[in-house]
């Protein structure tokens, strides 16, 4: 049995696993680097240890450190959450060898997961529909033409080692397709260091659904349904929901199943994500799998009733699923609003600095996953999230109103944030329609990014607060001042002068 | 700014030399501090541990934010007072972080004679509570005591500085706005008791914490009426009947956490708006100044070797360089803060007075914060300088020293004597902290001048009354004084007995100043005002 669980995280997924492991009567460790050393995580945890300097290659992504701490801490499991190196398979044999167990799937599948190629070999065998394309990238240019020409324009030119759509293009004539994949060729060198590159069908205004997974070791196998997250900016997901207001039952359950199909098939156990692609006919494609549990996994807790990250921690401990398929069931709807600290006037550059005033929203139907704390420096070295927003209720409706509303009462003052561009989706129409498409943001940018005056300092918030009154109006107001320096208290660590 | 070009080599033998002394210095330090953080003897800390009570240190760090400062105040406080019985005067005071917040810790150590007061233990909490006022900090108080030491009750009872000054402080502090939470997790006793009544909100452990005016022996023997400690004032009395405490906890761990709640409610307060650039670490290594400071204190050395290993960058923007060099005065950053520095380069003269007086003004106009390095004999006597009016002039830096109300920091490096002690921020003239280094002295006058005045005066007398001495009665004479001298002018007779806040080591005074300059920007920098320069 599991009694102690390693964390080399940060932030809200730290957060939210030390909690999980709360409840379950487990003893949490926080690993943390020299700037988190009075991070939110590090301050609930039952213990911590240091696991190096503040850049991320230097602590939370160094293996040898994360665990040789773990080791040292006396911890049996090590729970990885996401990011950093949740998906690294070279980590997860590593546990193993050092006796730790691995909250996660094993490097094997992940490996499997991990290449993008041989996965979808894997699955379209299996029966499982993906994007027409290349399955095999060649170097040979003239027979990605070929192919090109069977799979039908507009296509996408694709690095094989790529990510983050670096090195990617819409082509949609012959003639230009030559040119596209030269100048991908050299893009994907020289980030990726390797330059093979292949194509596949362009799909437009696409969807962005995924299913929600979870396996034993015992082959049992289910999913806890769908997520819509096509509200995305710059390939990384704002908004998600579930359910997604585009799938009706029907392909629900055959997303469901297929999802289903692909973790029997790659031999995938524990918690994962199969992501799909869905087009405007309703037809869906396997795109990849993300082998952890994800940011977004509270929305699908909300509408389940299921906690995700502890049925992860019973997998690990060899228990069976405590439910079938058929126990499953989803009510209600649920949002989820990610809160980054990024300048929403700026071009969403980071926005680091003091947390002078925090105020979150409370309240039937909100949940915060939070990774802050008023005084909290929000440091530069990481990804700006600060905490989630989650909100339910029974209809998407009413729900929508809701995560307006929690979100407008919602104050975090000394640093930017982007929830005044959350505000602005949650308004749109088109959002509150239903018509998604992981192009909105672009579509809609004009509307998006021009923001009302008043929403810039949050008056209604600090009205709510009583913070906020006429004669104290403006940025000067107290505690909203733009934050400075880190104090040195913040700085020194457990620096004493009697030692 | 310029960076100080420092004329210290590393390699030379004397540096060498100077270091291993100091380093020395240090170690005794280290060990000295080590012994007293233990707290009581070990079978009171065993006892104490095995009633499921936590150490007050480990009380301490639990009810702190994790991985964050704490900067006490007089570690070794009754040090070699008391037959040494009392290490740290039984209580442990500093300020520390809670979420988010910094707050002034009060602490007492029931292992220590129950955590009573001795009269420097009162002194110790009236420092604190001093502290917390000065540098508008709220106050936690983690009780467990017996109230007064009885042997030595007309040193604690009644006077001006004495016990009940704490419920006083208590009083105003709360008006003041400034948190005042007591956590009883233990006894609390007699005029203790007043400490938790006294408190803005009160916290009480079950079947642990007690609160009374007067204990089952007194009550018996005052009424006859049998009563136990549980019944007459534990936590359930005082949670459900008399409305003492506002909380009930289960353990120590518990009700610290509950003292977290309560701050983590605090607004966040702008602190005051000191300028501040990007810390950057000194560009001469802190650790040097083990090799720098002679072995001797009779030895002068350039106080700019001092400024390079404490500020950024070791930069130093110099005022009147040329003029009133024995007082070295200038700008720096400590930890990015912006600070006017008054170091000692030798005895004062009138030029070196007049310099500080203009400098001390420089800065409170600009209300940038004072950091005083003391290495001083005093004001230069004679002839020609009482013709020239040192007394005048001095008083002029004096003047200038006592009305500046930006925050103050004093940390004696080497000697502090006489009416020098004065004319750099002494105790007297409220710095908001006062440091020593191991090596330094505080006294009067140098212990060979003073054993060298008080003989030739004893030798006069003897004269007068037709007595001649030899050489060797002289020495006997001599020598007795001057022992006494050398012993009350050590730092640790000094830290015993509060006249500072607490001995640092040189390598640590950066971030001690730090620290301190961050607390003390809490409270706001009042405009400056000064009275009558004598011209």
């Amino acid at each position: 049995m599991i009694k102690k669980i390693f964390i080399p995280n940060r932030g809200e997924i730290a957060v939210r696993i030390i909690r999980a492991c709360r409840e379950l009567g487990i003893i949490s460790v926080a690993a943390y680097s020299q700037a988190d050393r009075t991070s939110l995580h590090v301050q609930i945890a039952d213990e911590a240890i240091e696991i190096g300097p503040p850049p991320a290659l230097e602590s939370y992504l160094n293996i040898e450190n994360v665990v040789k701490a773990a080791k040292e801490s006396g911890a049996d499991a090590i729970h990885p959450g996401y990011g950093f190196l949740a998906e690294n398979k070279d980590f997860a044999a590593k546990c193993r060898d050092n006796g730790l167990i691995f909250i996660g799937p094993t490097p094997e599948s992940m490996e499997l997961v991990g290449d993008k190629v041989a996965s979808r070999v894997t699955v379209q065998a299996a029966g499982v529909p993906i994007i027409p394309g290349m399955l095999t990238p060649q170097d040979n240019i003239s027979s990605i033409i070929t192919e090109a020409k069977k799979i039908g324009y507009p296509v996408l030119v694709k690095a094989s080692m790529g990510g983050g759509g670096k090195g990617m293009q819409i082509v949609t004539e012959e003639c230009k397709l030559k040119e596209c994949i030269e100048a991908s060729k050299r893009i994907a060198k020289s980030a990726f260091g390797d330059d093979t590159v292949y194509v596949e069908k362009y799909i437009e205004k696409p969807r962005h659904v995924e299913i929600q997974v979870i396996a034993d070791h015992h082959g049992n196998a289910v999913h806890l349904f769908e997520r819509e997250c096509s509200i995305q900016r710059r390939h990384q997901k704002v908004i998600e929901e579930s359910p997604s207001p585009a799938i009706n039952e029907d392909i629900r359950r055959k997303m469901g199943d297929t999802a289903v199909r692909v973790v029997k098939e790659t031999g995938y156990t524990n918690a994962g994500t199969v992501e799909f692609l869905l087009d405007q006919n309703r037809n869906f494609y396997f795109l990849e799998v993300n082998a952890r549990v994800q940011v977004e996994h509270p929305v699908t807790e909300w509408v389940t009733g299921i906690d995700i990250v502890k049925e992860q921690i019973r997998i690990a401990n060899g228990e069976p699923l405590s439910f079938s398929q058929e126990q499953i069931r989803h009510v209600g709807h649920a949002i989820e609003t990610r809160i980054y600290a990024e300048d929403p006037e700026a071009n969403f550059i980071p926005s680091p600095g003091r947390i002078s005033v925090l105020r979150e929203p409370v309240g039937p139907g909100i949940r915060v996953d939070s990774g802050i704390y008023e005084g909290y420096i929000v440091p530069s070295f990481y990804d700006p999230i600060l905490s989630k927003l989650i909100v339910y209720d029974s209809t998407r409706e009413k729900a929508i109103e809701r995560a307006y509303s929690a979100l407008s009462s919602y104050l975090i003052g000394g640093i930017k944030t982007i929830i005044p561009f959350l505000l602005n989706v949650l308004r749109h129409p088109e959002f509150r329609s239903g018509n998604l498409s992981t192009s909105f943001i672009q579509d809609y940018q004009e509307e998006l990014f021009s923001y009302p005056e008043e929403e810039k300092i949050p008056f209604a918030a600090l009205a709510a607060y009583g913070i906020y009154s006429s004669s104290a109006r403006g940025p000067n107001t107290p505690g909203l001042r733009e934050a400075g320096l880190p104090g040195v208290w913040d700085t020194l660590g457990g620096w004493k002068n009697t030692e | 700014m310029e960076q100080i070009q420092s004329k210290i080599n590393p390699q030379d033998p004397d540096f060498k030399e100077r270091q291993e002394f100091h380093l020395r210095l240090v170690r005794d330090l280290e060990e000295k501090t080590a012994k007293i953080m233990l707290g009581g003897p070990e079978k009171y800390r065993k006892l104490h541990t095995d009633r499921g009570k936590m150490l007050v240190r480990d009380r301490i760090e639990k009810l702190l934010d994790r991985n964050t400062p704490f900067l006490e105040f007089n570690t070794l406080a009754a040090y070699n007072m008391y037959e040494n019985e009392a290490p740290g005067a039984g209580i442990i005071t500093g300020i520390g972080r809670v979420k988010g917040h910094e707050v002034m810790v009060v602490a007492n150590d029931a292992t220590v004679k129950g955590g009573t007061y001795f009269p420097i233990t009162i002194k110790k909490h009236l420092r604190a509570q001093e502290i917390a006022l000065q540098n508008r900090l709220p106050c936690v108080y983690l009780v467990d005591s017996g109230g007064i030491f009885l042997p030595h009750q007309s040193g604690t009872f009644p006077d001006k500085e004495h016990f009940g000054k704490i419920f006083y402080n208590q009083a105003r502090l709360s008006a003041e706005n400034l948190l005042q939470v007591a956590v009883v997790l233990g006894m609390s006793t007699a005029g203790g008791a007043y400490v938790p009544a006294m408190c803005d909100e009160t916290i009480m452990v079950r079947q642990q914490g007690t609160i009374y005016i007067g204990g089952p022996p007194l009550v018996k023997a005052a009424t006859g009426e049998e009563v136990t400690e549980e019944e007459l004032g534990g936590a359930d009395v005082h949670c459900r009947i008399s409305g003492v405490s506002d909380y009930y906890a289960q353990n120590d761990e518990h009700a610290l956490r509950i003292a977290r709640d309560i701050i983590g409610n605090l607004p966040h307060n702008a602190k005051y708006p000191l300028d501040r650039a990007t810390p950057k670490e000194p560009h001469y290594d802190p650790r040097e100044l083990y090799g720098v400071i002679p072995t001797d204190l009779k030895k002068p050395f350039d106080i700019r070797e001092v400024i390079a290993r404490i500020v950024d960058n070791s930069e130093f923007h110099e005022f009147k360089e040329l003029y009133g060099q024995t007082l070295v005065c200038g700008f720096a950053r400590i930890q990015g803060y912006l600070v006017g520095i008054l170091g000692n380069n030798g005895v004062l003269f009138s030029e070196s007075s007049l310099k500080g007086a203009h400098f001390i003004e420089l800065c409170c106009v600009r209300k940038i914060p004072l950091v005083f390095l003391q290495n001083i004999t005093g004001f230069i006597i004679g002839k020609q300088y009482e013709h020239g009016g040192i007394a005048r002039n001095g008083a002029k830096l004096v003047h200038a020293v006592a009305n500046a109300d930006v925050p103050k920091f004093t940390v004696i490096v080497g000697g502090s004597y006489g009416a020098g002690n004065y004319a750099m921020c002494g105790r007297g003239y409220d710095p908001r902290f006062l440091w020593m280094w191991p090596n330094s002295k505080i006294c009067v006058m140098g212990g060979e001048q003073a054993a060298g005045v008080l003989t030739m005066i004893k030798v006069k007398s003897l004269m007068k009354k037709g007595k001649k001495l030899s050489e060797e009665e002289i020495e006997n004479i001599r020598k007795p004084i001057l022992e006494d001298y050398e012993e009350q002018a050590s730092a640790y007779y000094s830290t015993a007995r509060l006249w500072d806040d607490g001995i640092i080591k040189p390598e640590d005074t950066r971030n001690v100043l730090a620290l301190g300059i961050e607390a003390a920007i809490n409270r706001t920098i009042p405009d400056h005002k000064f009275g009558v320069f004598r011209m």
